[in-house]
Parts: structure tokens; sequence; C-alpha cells
């Protein structure tokens, strides 16, 4: 399974053909679905729950209902005009910090709770890293009447400590990891073990792109109502497609979901930005595209943060929701197709663009997102003038612990 | 005879008598990577069959023990690499020997150099527990090429249809998993579980194992007549990590007046 000479143009055909995930939920040669046998007959089931639920008109009645009553969908397509006067380009910002619970994740949590309620799921649980995906998954499950379990590293406990009594008020029960690395892997590796301990009874609400087919599938279908809206506010209310697209890559939910809608458009680049954390030595950053190699984790194949021996590595960057070695299998393709470029931004300039975006627009971004706005800071940069649409996945008021030690350690 | 078929002939022999066969598992290099010839010919010398575990990162199907060996292992450095290289320096064993890894640590490998060298090591078999048989025949293909087999598992959740296909295509025995859950939960047998090893073994061409959550005497004579071995894990490795005597151990868990000869000879 060393990676195959890909031909990146029959692979992105494929792919906007809508040919993936194929019948093995490979895209491409990325994805599968490598997990202990006690899962398959729940990873079937859900599969088949898709299959019959998704895209059927009550579903999507009831889902639409909710993404527009209760999520505060469509979010809004901001012009950033100070931001763009300083950085000499035109910025728009898709602001799903304003979604219900303050970042894109609500959009997947509410959407599987309603898939999980259907298949008969009597309990839910999900992981969190930033603990964004388990505040939107316990309000999901506090909207819908299910027992919710979530698991959080320890280490991210502590750097997102707000998080964590919004999740407990919202009536989850939130677990502290103490294994592995005591972040999102070592959350997601225990949150597979209590599915397995009862796979049958219990839903796992994966928060990214990621694991297991159908998941990133899954992930992408209920995410891609970021890229849906903006792409059409952008032809209605901006007067065109933008020149490019740009989202913050860690598993890949908000990036994929922004990105779907915009990969048929060659007009369009479209760059993810990956955390660089401080350096490119492996532990220094959670860059999995831009620094690692395909391998197997948490269920399928895909780019990994490894050393020689196929042991994962631990990974770090000051942003907690992107603090994971492993990236959803699409991305992968993305990437093998050519149609994504993916690049890093470093803590420091996470951080810059934290109190820039704060600054001039009058958004406190997520750490997460700021990646992002990085990114367009140094497209505008290279291409001034250009229209660059930046996918503001999320608000950054969790991220107060950070800051307080971080950009507001020098004001006090 | 090829490895995957001395896996199976072991067991047949051993659970000759009607006592369930041992098949004993270790983390390599846990609790000392010093001793690991030492601690997998004591185990070998109370088991019929030896899992020898890789460790990796993230063990997704392990509990704590196996979390904790395999963390251990790897600090100080262990790798598959070092394993095959110090099983082939050793002298054979009578038990066969299986490798049991996560996926990657395999694919990091590279499929067809670890068929080469699995043989090299008198590596009979291989069991990988994020593996399903649906992903598996890259692997499959490069172990068939060196007669070494590729254990599949079974679990109480899994559908007739698939049970069927597992059973058909597995090697050296079967695998089957006692309960959902991760490795190591000291459990007690139900009717359901008894029910559901009798199914796997009219399906079974090969011996079946039972596994996951076997600690004790009570359990293994609950287990006598309804499968051909089980498989100790967890409780074998506290065994190594509190300096105990795993043939000793191992003795016990067949009965008291039972070794692993006896069991022979009476077989």
């Amino acid at each position: 399974m060393t990676a195959p000479a890909l031909d990146g143009e029959r692979l992105l055909a494929d792919s906007i053909a809508g040919k993936f995930p194929d019948a093995h939920g490979r895209f491409g040669p990325f994805g599968g679905r490598y997990v202990p046998e006690t899962l398959i007959p729940a990873l079937e089931g859900l599969e088949e729950g898709i299959r019959k639920h998704l895209h059927a008109s009550d579903f999507q009645t009831e889902y639409q209902a909710q993404l527009k009553t209760w999520v505060g969908r469509p979010t809004a397509l901001t012009y950033a005009a100070r931001l763009s006067e300083r950085w000499g380009a035109k910025v728009w910002l898709k602001r799903e910090d304003l979604a219900h619970t303050g970042a894109h994740k609500i959009n997947n949590a509410i959407g599987q709770a309603l898939l999980a309620k259907r298949l008969g799921a009597k309990r839910i649980v999900a992981e969190t890293g930033a603990g964004q995906h388990g505040v939107a998954s316990a309000a999901a499950c506090a909207r819908l009447g299910l027992p919710c379990t979530v698991y959080m590293g320890a280490v991210d406990m502590e750097r997102q400590a707000p998080n964590v009594g919004r999740m407990q008020l919202l009536g989850a029960t939130v677990v502290p990891v103490t294994t592995g690395d005591r972040t999102l892997r070592a959350a997601i590796d225990e949150a597979l073990r209590a599915w397995v301990a009862d796979p049958l009874d219990t839903y796992y609400l994966i928060g990214s792109a990621v694991g297991p087919h159908p998941y990133p599938y899954l992930v992408r279908e209920l995410q891609a109502v970021i890229g849906r809206e903006a792409r059409a506010q952008m032809l209605d209310d901006a007067g065109g497609l933008p020149d490019v697209l740009i989202a913050c890559v860690g598993g890949g939910s908000n990036s994929i979901g922004a990105f779907h809608a915009f990969v048929p458009d060659k007009s369009v680049t479209i760059i993810g930005i990956e955390a660089g954390g401080r350096g490119k030595g492996l532990g220094d950053n959670a860059a999995t595209l831009s620094y690692g190699s395909p391998g197997v984790l948490q269920g399928s194949f895909s780019m990994l943060l490894q050393d020689q021996d196929g042991q994962v590595q631990e990974t770090h960057s000051v942003s907690a929701g992107l603090d994971y070695p492993g990236v959803g299998p699409e991305h992968a393709l993305l990437l093998a197709a050519g149609r994504v470029r993916y690049q890093t931004a470093s803590d420091e300039e996470a951080l810059e663009a934290v109190k820039a975006c704060s600054e001039y627009e009058g958004i406190l971004p997520a750490l997460e997102s700021a990646h992002a706005l990085i990114g367009a800071k140094q497209w505008a940069a290279r291409h001034p003038g250009q229209r660059i649409l930046v996918c503001l996945s999320g608000r950054g008021d969790k991220d107060m612990p950070t800051l307080q030690t971080t950009l507001l350690a020098g004001a006090q | 005879m090829k490895p995957r078929d001395r896996i199976s002939e072991a067991l047949r022999v051993a659970g000759r008598g009607g006592e369930p066969a041992l098949v004993a598992f270790l983390t390599a290099g846990y609790p000392s990577k010093s001793q690991f010839r030492e601690h997998l010919q004591s185990v070998a010398a109370g088991a019929d069959v030896v899992e020898i575990g890789v460790p990796f990162t993230d063990p997704m199907a392990d509990g704590v023990t196996i979390q904790r060996s395999s963390q251990a292992a790897l600090a100080q450095g262990v790798s598959l690499r070092w394993i095959l290289a110090e099983l082939e320096a050793m002298p054979r064993l009578d038990a066969p020997l299986l490798l049991m890894s996560y996926l990657n640590p395999l694919l990091a490998y590279g499929l067809d150099r670890l068929a080469d060298a699995a043989a090299r090591a008198h590596v009979a078999g291989f069991i990988v527990p994020d593996l399903p048989y649906d992903e598996s025949s890259d692997l499959r293909k490069a172990l068939d090429a060196h007669g070494i087999a590729m254990v599949q598992m079974v679990t109480p959740v899994t559908k007739p249809e698939r049970m069927k296909q597992l059973c058909d295509n597995t090697q050296g025995f079967v695998y089957a998993v006692t309960m959902t859950g991760t490795t190591g939960k000291n459990v007690a047998v139900p009717n359901e579980v008894i029910a559901y090893l009798d199914r796997v073994r009219a399906l079974a061409k090969v011996p079946v194992c039972a596994g996951f959550g076997i600690r004790s005497r009570e359990q293994v004579e609950r287990l006598r007549g309804h499968v051909d071995g089980v498989v100790v894990g967890s409780a074998l490795v506290e065994v190594l990590e509190r300096g105990g005597n795993p043939t000793e151990w191992l003795g016990a868990l067949r009965g008291s007046a039972r070794t692993k000869d006896s069991a022979r000879e009476k077989g």
C-alpha cells in the first residue's frame, strides 16, 4: 500500500463526477474501513442508514429546519473591509463563527444526531479537541433528548476550559482522557473503545471528516452547506466567484465542507492551511499533508505524521482543534489530484491573525480559523487586489485561556 | 507442513484430551526489552501457541493493560524491525509464533518485505485487529507466498453470512472474540456466549480459540467442550509485569495437575 503512481487528472475528474467514495469507501486510493471486527456491523448499519435517510425528503426537511431555526443558517458572508485595505486584496469571511455554539461543528453534530435517532441509538459518544465538537454534540443531544458522553484529552481540558463547563451545562458527561497524547488523537481512541464496548446501542458522533467509511463521506455531506451557501453568496452579493478559497485543515471538516462546492470551479484556487506549530521538525507541528506520509490511523488510509516504524507522532499546535496527526482521506485525494494546495501557518502567525481580525474587523476568530487568515494575508501579498474567500470556521472565546498567556500576557 | 498448518496442528494436538489449548500473548519487549527472549521462552514453555504483540501508539482494540505495555515497549525502542531480528536470531521454539500487530507498523515495514522477514523469523501467522477481511487482500497475498496464516476474528455481533465468510477464510484458527469491548476485562461467560461459540465451531474448518477477557481457570472450565483453545493476553501481561512465572501461571490455567507436556501425553 505504498502510494502508487497516481493520475491526478483522472482522480480529479472522478472526484468531480461524484465517484468518490466508491463502493469500498475509497476516495481514489484513500479511505476504506480499518476497524476491529466488532465495529463492522455498526458501520454497515450506518452506511445503510445514510443510504436510506440522508437524502430522503423527510430527513432533509427536518435537518434544514434545524439548520434554519436552531443553528441560525445561512451564516453571513462578511466583507472584511479594513483587513482588505490593510492586506491589499478583497477579503470575504464565511461566518461559521456565527453558527449556534460558535463554529461549523454544529452542522455535522445536529445532522448526525438526527440520523442516530432514526437509527434507534440509545446513547451518543463523541470526542473533542478544542471542545467545539463536544459542545456542538452536547447541544444537539440536548435538543433531541439523547444522552451524550464526550471524551476529551486532559491537555485540551485545560487549554479549552470554558468549553468543558459549557458541555456540562448542556447535560453531557465529559470524560478526561489521560492515555496517549492526552489530546484529540487519544480522545478519538477512547471514544472508539467506548463504541467497541457497545457497538449496537451506541452511536459514535465523530467530529471531523476522518475515521472509517462512511464517516468521511457523511461529515462532508453535512458540512458541504458551508461551501454551497458561500458560493451562492459570492455570486449574489459579491459579484462573482472568488479567485481563491482558503480554510484551515486539522481533521479537515470545515475545509472539506467549504471546498466541496468549489472543486469543479477551475478558476478558483483552493488552499488548505495546516498547523505549522513551531517548525518543521517531527513533533513540532500538526501539518499532516505538508509533512506526512501515507498510512492507516483510526479507521482510514490517509496521510499521517509517523516515524519510519509506522508509529504515530505526537503533534504540536497552539490550536487544539488542529492538533491531530491524521487528516481526512478526501483531503489526501485532493492533494494527490493536485486540486488543493496545502500550506502551513505557524503558532505565532496564527496569534498575529487573531489580533488583526479582532482589531480590524471586530471579530475574535478561533485560533484554528486564524490559520486560514494567515493564508489569506500571504496570498494577498503575492496577488494584490485579488478576491479572497476565507472560511472563518469558529469564534475565539474558547481560546481565552491560551490568549491570556500569549497575546494578553504582555498587556497586563 | 506450511507454517499456518503448524498452528492448527499444535492446537488440535493440545486440545485432543478435551482441555482447551492455550494461546498466550505477550507484548514484545515488555516489561523489559533486554529480557524479551527469556520471557518469550518461558511463555512458550507453558503455551501451545504464542502471540507476540507488536507495540503501536494507538491500540484502539486494547484495554488499559495492553495500552500500558505497548507504550512502555515503545519507550524502550521496541519496533517491528527489532522484533523480527530478535526472532530470527533465536533458536526456533516448539510453540508456533504469531505476530499481533495493528496495520500501520506493517505498512511502514512494507508488506512484501514483511512476509519474507516473517518467514525467516519463524513467524507462522498474523493477527491484525484493525484489518477487516475486506481490506486484507494485499497482506494475505504477501503472506500466502510463505504459507503464513492470516487469522480472522469473529465477534458476538458478527452477522451470520459474514461469520461464514470469516470462518471459511481464516487460517490457523478462528479467533472468536467473546465480548464486545476492548481486551483485558474479566467477564463471566454467559450462555449466549457459549451458544455463539458453538455456532462458530460448527462453521469452522480450523480450531476455534476464544479470546478477550479470559483470565481464570473457572472461565477455561466453562469454555471446555465449546472451543479448541483460549487466548490469554492482558492477564498474562500482568503476570510478567509483577515478575511472576508465566510457565507456572499458564500451568495453573490448565488445571493444577496438568502441564503442557502432560496435556500432550494424555492427548
